[in-house]
C-alpha cells in the first residue's frame, strides 16, 4: 500500500496493463497507431582493404512514402558505422545510445573500439526488449583484428557474416551478392557491387526507393561517407514550356470600380452590476 | 534455428493478459507464412528449425550441426555454426530461437570462466549443463531453446547432456536434436554402438545429419562437426558436395 510517507516505487520495466483495453478496441476498429517502419535495403560487404556499407533512402508509413531522402547510415564511432531497418525511431535512438557507450569507452581505454564490442553492446539492448525494439542491422567496421560485418537482429541474435543484406529489399540485394561477391574484391569493384545491390532493392521491392547511400571504411584510413553516392530515380525533364509570355491574351477593355470604404465602430456598454442595498 | 521466436512471445503475453486466444497450433501457423500477405519476414512464426546431434565415441564425443538459420521461409543465414565453444573442452549444441541461444550461451560462458578461475582448474562438463539447466528451467515460459551439452573432462571423459525446452536435464550416450532429429531416430537406435572409434563416430554423425537435412526442410547447408577429447577440440566443415550420397528417388 502506498501512503504519503512511503511513496510507492514505480515499477521498472515495460506496463502492459492497457493491452487488454487495446486489443478490445482493436477489435470494436479501432486499431493503435503504427510507428514508421522503413522498408528497406540495407547491405554490407567486406572487400580487400575494409567494408563497405550500403542503403536506400526511402522511409514509408503504410503506402505513404514519408521521406524520400532520408539517412539509413548511422555513424557509431569513427571506424565504426550500422544500417538500419525496421521502426525507424528505434534505430536511431539505438545506435545514438551506443554510439555514445562506445565513445565513452574510446576516451576510457585511450584505444581503438573493436567492432565486436558494438556488436555485443547492440545484441543484450535488443535481446533484453525481446524484439520490442524492432530494429534490424547491418553493422561494419575495422579495427586492429581487421574488417567485421554483422548481422543483428530485433529479437538480439547475431550473424557474423563476409556480407550482408536486411529489410524487406534484402531477398533482392542477396541475389546480387551470392551471383557476384567474392572475397578480396577491390574497392572499386566493391563500390559497385553494393551500389547494384542497392539498385536491385530500390527497383524490385515496393518498401525500397529513391537514392544509394553508401560508407566505405578502410583498414588504412578514414571512412569515407558517399551521401546520394547515385540518385537511382532522377526526375524526368518536361519536354516543353507551358509560359505564356505576356500579353498572349488580348484584353479587350479596362473598367476601375473605385471601392468606397465606409468604417463604423461600435461600443458597446455593459450595465454596471450594482448590489442592492436591502 | 529460427531468428525470431514469435510462438514463445505470443505465450508470455497470454500470461499477461487473458484476451489472447493462445498459441496457435504449428501446421496452422505454417500455412500462415506462405498466404498470409500481412505477414511477412519481419514476423514469421517460430520453428526449431535445426539438426544437431553429439555422440559418445571411445575417448570423446563428436558434436555436429547442420547450416540453417531460418526467418519463416527465407534462409537468413546458410553458413551458421551451431556449434558455440562455452569453455576449452566443451560446447553446446543450440536449436531453437537464435537469440535465446546465443544469449543462454553468452551467459553460461560467463559463468563457467568466473567457476574456472576460482576453481583453478577446467569446469566439469556436468557443471556446465547444471547452469544450462538453471537458466532454461528458470526462463522456461520466455525461452524457446533446445541445447546439448557436450564436452570432456577427467572425471567421466566424453559426456552428453541433453537439455530441451522445459529446462529438463538428461545424460545420454547419443543425443539428436531439432526439427530434423524427428527423421532420424529409428536410424540412431539402428546403428548406434557404444564405444566406437573417433572415425566410426565421426561418420555416424555426419550419416545421421546428411539424412535428417535432406528430409527436413528447415535443415540443410553444410555439416559443422567438432570432435572434443583429451586433446581438445578438432573443428571440421563437411561441404554439401562431399555429403554422403543416399536414395534421391
Amino acid at each position: 500500500m502506498a501512503s504519503v510517507l512511503v511513496p510507492e516505487l514505480p515499477t521498472p520495466g515495460f506496463s502492459f496493463e492497457n493491452c487488454q483495453r487495446n486489443a478490445f478496441l482493436e477489435h470494436k476498429g479501432f486499431p493503435a497507431p503504427k510507428a514508421t517502419k522503413t522498408g528497406t535495403t540495407i547491405v554490407g560487404i567486406i572487400y580487400a582493404d575494409g567494408v563497405i556499407l550500403g542503403a536506400d533512402t526511402r522511409a514509408t508509413e503504410n503506402t505513404v512514402v514519408s521521406d524520400k531522402n532520408c539517412q539509413k547510415i548511422h555513424y557509431l564511432a569513427a571506424n565504426m558505422y550500422c544500417c538500419g531497418a525496421g521502426t525507424a525511431a528505434d534505430t536511431e535512438m539505438t545506435t545514438q545510445s551506443v554510439s555514445s557507450q562506445l565513445e565513452l569507452q574510446r576516451l576510457h581505454t585511450g584505444r581503438v573500439v573493436p567492432v565486436e564490442t558494438a556488436s555485443t553492446l547492440l545484441k543484450r539492448m535488443l535481446f533484453r526488449y525481446q524484439g520490442h525494439i524492432g530494429a534490424a542491422l547491418v553493422l561494419g567496421g575495422v579495427d586492429r583484428t581487421g574488417p567485421h560485418i554483422y548481422c543483428i537482429y530485433p529479437h538480439g541474435s547475431v550473424d557474423k557474416l563476409p556480407y550482408a543484406t536486411m529489410g524487406s529489399g534484402s531477398l533482392a540485394a542477396m541475389a546480387v551478392f551470392e551471383s557476384r561477391w567474392k572475397p578480396n574484391m577491390s574497392e572499386e569493384e566493391g563500390k559497385k557491387l553494393v551500389r547494384d545491390a542497392i539498385a536491385a532493392g530500390i527497383f524490385n521491392d515496393l518498401g525500397s526507393g529513391s537514392n544509394v547511400d553508401l560508407c566505405v571504411i578502410r583498414s588504412s584510413g578514414p571512412a569515407q561517407y558517399l551521401r546520394t553516392y547515385e540518385e537511382a530515380n532522377v526526375k524526368g525533364k518536361k519536354q516543353g514550356s507551358y509560359r505564356y509570355a505576356l500579353g498572349t491574351t488580348a484584353v479587350l477593355k479596362t473598367r476601375v470600380i473605385p471601392l468606397e470604404v465606409e468604417s463604423v465602430s461600435v461600443h458597446q456598454v455593459q450595465p454596471m452590476e450594482v448590489e442592492p442595498s436591502r | 534455428m529460427d531468428v525470431r521466436a514469435d510462438s514463445g512471445g505470443k505465450s508470455r503475453l497470454a500470461n499477461t493478459f487473458p484476451i489472447t486466444t493462445g498459441i496457435k497450433t504449428m501446421a496452422a501457423s505454417v500455412v500462415d507464412t506462405y498466404t498470409d500477405p500481412s505477414m511477412s519476414w519481419m514476423n514469421a512464426p517460430h520453428s526449431t528449425g535445426t539438426s544437431i546431434m553429439a555422440c559418445e565415441f571411445d575417448g570423446g564425443v563428436v558434436i555436429g550441426a547442420d547450416s540453417r538459420t531460418t526467418t519463416g521461409a527465407y534462409i537468413a543465414n546458410r553458413v551458421t555454426d551451431k556449434l558455440t565453444k562455452i569453455t576449452d573442452y566443451i560446447y553446446c549444441c543450440r536449436s531453437g530461437s537464435a537469440a535465446d541461444t546465443q544469449a543462454i550461451a553468452d551467459i553460461v560462458t560467463y559463468h563457467l570462466n568466473f567457476h574456472r578461475m576460482e576453481l583453478g582448474e577446467p569446469p566439469l562438463v556436468e557443471t556446465a549443463a547444471a547452469i544450462f539447466r538453471e537458466l532454461c528451467y528458470n526462463y522456461r515460459d520466455s525461452l524457446v531453446a533446445g541445447i546439448l551439452v557436450a564436452g570432456w573432462d577427467k572425471n567421466k571423459g566424453g559426456q552428453i547432456y541433453s537439455v530441451p525446452i522445459g529446462g529438463m536435464v538428461q545424460r545420454q550416450a547419443v543425443s539428436i536434436g531439432g526439427s530434423g532429429s524427428s527423421y532420424v531416430y529409428g536410424y540412431v537406435d539402428a546403428n548406434f554402438k557404444p564405444k566406437m572409434s573417433k572415425e566410426e563416430a565421426v561418420k555416424f554423425v555426419t550419416n545421421t545429419l546428411t539424412l535428417a537435412m535432406l528430409r527436413d526442410g528447415s535443415s540443410g547447408g553444410v555439416v559443422r562437426l567438432g570432435v572434443i577429447s583429451e586433446a581438445g577440440v578438432e573443428r571440421s566443415v563437411i561441404l554439401g558436395d562431399q555429403l554422403p550420397k543416399y536414395y534421391e528417388g
